[in-house]
């Protein structure tokens, strides 16, 4: 009765998610045609390549690119129009974070308020091998009565310590 | 041994603090890199007589609120009361930044929930707004007599955000 029922929710899942991707897929394709239509295909593409960078701040957690809020499509009108007068990429990410900080780019230069942000996982790791290697060192010294033994020691090996 | 015990303890101890923090923490509120910033430029029309140009300089000289609005955006409207209240009592010239707004619709707006500006921008492209990094409306800031941006709130100001924040910030920028 389980079994089937945990079938049965499984295969609606993955019917589910087969429909989605393939909806989004679908959405995503018309949408890019939709706009690139509308300015020159070399232009529309540096433009998604630098909005793809920065954060939009109506919703984070997606990009400027992904994002379909208000603010979102101002500044990627606002990237192309900057990318169309003929403005680099570096003066309109200065220009992005003039205004909204660092926090708009999805990569933030490494200064001291996002020190912990870029080494954060790395200080972490190297505290968790040190640990590893300091536990692993301290059994390497103590004796083979300190272990309780392997199962298959245990038959013909001496009789456990306890 | 015992402190060998402990050591799920700490952890556990150091980790709701971390967590206990971020729950305070609102992600919306960004700081803005402007703040101690020359306020950006601009030249707008107002929202009321189309025909009358704001400027940045002109504003000089004085300490003055600017508060982004929009008629279409919840927050404003349980704001507003706030501000109505301020600007009735005096206080400094609180300006408005009519944010992505139909100018009908903002009029309306005004008409029926009472106009505390001493005038307001219109920004029917939020031209403006991305030169103040505007991302969530509304949204208040402070200007020195300088053109310098000295605060930024961001969300509906609320009585306390006024008393304690706003009204200290300015009664120290009059003296100056």
């Amino acid at each position: 009765m389980i079994k089937t029922s945990t079938l049965v929710v499984g295969r609606a899942l993955r019917v589910l998610t087969l429909g989605l991707a393939i909806a989004s897929f679908g959405g995503g394709a018309l949408a890019a045609e939709a706009q690139s239509a509308s300015a020159n295909p070399e232009l529309e593409a540096r433009m998604m390549a630098m909005a793809a960078e920065l954060r939009c701040l109506v919703c984070q957690n997606q990009t400027i690119a992904d994002s379909h809020a208000g603010l979102a499509e101002d500044l990627r009108q606002q990237i192309r129009e900057m990318l169309a007068k003929g403005q680099n990429e570096r003066e309109i990410m200065d220009y992005m974070t003039q205004r909204y900080g660092d926090f708009v780019l999805y990569r933030p230069p490494f200064k001291a308020s996002t020190a912990l942000l870029w080494a954060g996982p790395a200080v972490l790791m190297a505290f968790a091998l040190g640990a590893l290697v300091v536990v692993l060192r301290r059994r390497q010294r103590l004796g083979d009565d300190a272990f309780e033994p392997d199962d298959a020691a245990s038959e013909s090996g001496p009789p456990a310590a306890r | 041994m015992k402190t060998k015990l402990l050591w799920p303890l700490a952890i556990f101890l150091v980790l709701a603090v971390f967590l206990g923090v971020g729950l305070k923490l609102d992600p919306r509120e960004v700081p803005s890199p402007l703040v101690g910033k020359s306020a950006p430029v601009f030249k707008a029309p107002s929202l009321i007589q189309p025909e009358k140009v704001l400027r940045k300089e002109d504003m000089l000289g004085k300490v003055w609120m600017l508060n982004v609005w929009a008629s279409w955006c919840g927050a404003c409207r349980d704001e507003h009361p706030v501000l109505v209240a301020y600007a009735r009592n005096g206080g400094v010239p609180l300006y408005g930044l009519n944010y992505k707004d139909k100018r009908e619709d903002g009029m309306g707006w005004l008409n029926q929930f009472g106009n505390p500006y001493a005038d307001s921008l219109f920004d029917p492209d939020g031209r403006i707004g991305i030169d103040y990094g505007v991302y969530g409306v509304p949204e208040t800031f402070v200007i020195d007599q300088a053109g310098v941006i000295r605060y930024k709130h961001i969300g509906p100001v609320t009585p306390d955000v006024l008393r304690n924040k706003i009204e200290p910030l300015l009664k120290q920028l009059n003296k100056a």
